[in-house]
């Protein structure tokens, strides 16, 4: 394998690279991921994010309350977590009105909304990951997500994955 | 080779940059993007990344205000 000579350029196109973990379900910690993600990408990033735990309801086909997972537990907590639409704000939630409000103020406001930060990192072609342990105990399954959905992965190959570039967790 | 118009002014961070990159995406090799966007970020921005994503930045022109003309060939 011929290996590059590491020149200056070639050492700044290797680390624009973004990687990000998403395990927040949050409405907010959603738009920061998707944001970061987005951005990164328009000025020639590669992007890769994994999505696990609570992040997974952002990659869910079902965007709002479905008894989504195999088994009943799996079922009952693929219902309380939800979808995209669901999305609880972290902080202020009040019982779900909080996510209403803010989704109005960003159409007010101009400002790019969680469902179309999604839509534009699919167009992007933003590589999107599912972590494997999470689905296996949530009891969900790859055609329980959207069809973007690159792979379905575990740490060593989004180690590998990330290798060269940045990653943050939210 | 093809001219098209992005207007940008009124679009805030990410989109300002996400809106430019899947437009010059979708056109061919020699087309022409016109954006029209603001002073700040996107104007300090937009052109720079688009340089350094290959892409041939032949204008930046002050048109009223804070809106300026970016003309990208792809």
């Amino acid at each position: 394998m011929e290996v590059p000579e590491l020149t200056p350029e070639n050492q700044a196109k290797a680390q624009k690279k973004l990687s990000l973990i998403c395990f927040s379900g949050d409405f907010d910690k959603l738009v920061a991921t998707f944001t970061l993600a987005t951005g990164a990408a328009a000025v020639g990033y590669e992007v890769n994010i994994f999505f696990t735990f609570w992040g997974l309801d952002a990659i869910k086909k079902k965007q709002g309350r479905a008894f989504v997972g195999k088994g009943f537990l799996g079922k009952l907590f693929g219902f309380f977590m939800g979808g995209l639409r669901s999305a609880p704000v972290s902080r202020l939630n009040f019982l779900g009105l909080s996510p209403k409000i803010f989704r109005y103020l960003m159409r007010k406001k101009n400002v790019a909304t969680l469902e179309e930060l999604v839509e534009a990192a699919k167009a992007l072609e933003i590589n999107l990951y599912a972590c494997e342990m999470a689905m296996h105990i949530l009891g969900l399954e790859k055609s329980d997500f959207i069809h973007e959905i690159k792979g379905v992965l575990g740490v060593a190959t989004f180690l590998e994955i990330s290798e060269g570039g940045r990653t943050i967790f939210i | 080779m093809a001219t098209f118009k992005l207007d940008i002014t009124r679009e805030h961070c990410p989109m300002t940059f996400v809106k430019t990159k899947i437009q010059l995406s979708k056109l061919n090799a020699g087309d022409v993007l016109e954006v029209l966007l603001t002073e700040g970020e996107p104007l300090e921005n937009v052109p720079k990344s688009s340089r350094e994503q290959g892409f041939n930045v032949l204008e930046i022109s002050h048109v009223e205000g804070v809106v300026h003309k970016v003309l990208i060939q792809k």
